[in-house]
């Protein structure tokens, strides 16, 4: 099997996950393009481990770090989201704005 | 490792780029539908799809814990978190910011840059599976608990701190600083 493929296939998850991340308002949504991004970089870390033929099997180890690291993040993530939809019944992301720089005067803002 | 073209395929390059296609699709339909609950639909088909990528590449045990974690914990912590917000269940027109034409320019040069350096690096590189033992829970657990015992702890402590701040997060009547009222 070529190696090109896996390591295609992980790109293209890549560059999804990043056009989700900053296209999306939702912010469960922007957890699930994060999740796509793990995926990508998931596959080329087992490619290479293959094509390597590594006795101490590290990039399956971290492949599966990396999903147990992606297990606690979504958890602590979603917590997250739902404090905030607590407080303000809204998870869209571009109308939480308390903290950015207020607009000045003459300023373009 | 011989050099086959790209044009002279094996049936497992046909399988692998079959199930690449699916997840691609996938993973496109996540990030564009207009039905929120269908995004996360979309995500169990991708995610299964790489799961069957991670079984041609002989990476058996890696396969079936994205399947169980995954499909199964991830995307179901997802709907809980989409019925919690209360998502629109229909068609909604307002998931995407108004600027997504910037979001497309940098993920296509993104992934293009990637592509064309991958592409270019390992032109001739043969991934070879045939021989190839699958990596079974034996085998990973083996080198897992030999070479990568002390990362597999910090992750069970990293684990453990995420487990307790989910739960301080989501306690009922607390919003943060004013744990002194109890």
């Amino acid at each position: 099997m070529h190696l090109v493929l896996p390591l295609v296939l992980s790109a293209a998850l890549f560059g999804i996950g990043i056009f989700g991340v900053l296209v999306r308002r939702n912010a469960i949504l922007i957890l699930m393009s994060v999740e796509l991004m793990l995926n990508g970089v998931n596959i080329s870390l087992i490619a290479f481990d293959v094509w390597l033929d590594d006795a101490t099997h590290a990039g399956q180890s971290l492949a599966v770090f990396v999903i147990t690291i992606a297990a606690a993040e979504i958890g602590l993530g979603l917590a997250i989201v739902l404090l905030v939809y607590r407080t303000r019944r809204s998870i869209a992301i571009d109308e939480l704005v308390d903290l950015r720089e207020q607009p000045q005067a003459g300023v373009r803002g | 490792m011989s050099d086959r073209s790209l044009l002279s395929p094996t049936g497992l390059d046909v399988i692998f780029g079959l199930l690449g296609l699916v997840a691609i699709g996938s993973a496109l339909l996540v990030v564009t539908t207009r039905q929120i609950v269908h995004a996360a639909l979309w995500l169990v088909v991708s995610l299964g799809a790489v799961a069957g990528c991670f079984l041609l590449m002989t990476a058996e045990f890696v396969a079936w814990m994205q399947v169980l974690i995954y499909v199964g914990a991830v995307v179901v912590l997802l709907l809980f978190g989409l019925m919690l917000t209360r998502a629109p269940m229909g068609r909604s027109d307002d998931l995407n910011t108004t600027n997504w034409f910037v979001g497309l320019l940098v993920g296509t040069s993104a992934t293009s840059v990637l592509v064309v350096l991958l592409a270019d690096g390992f032109r001739n590189a043969m991934l070879d599976v045939r021989g190839a033992e699958p990596t079974t829970a034996a085998a990973l657990g083996e080198s897992m608990f030999r070479y990568w015992v002390l990362p597999f702890e910090a992750l069970s402590v990293l684990l453990l701190s995420a487990l307790v701040g989910a739960i301080v997060l989501s306690r009922a009547e607390s919003p943060v600083g004013t744990e002194a009222e109890d």
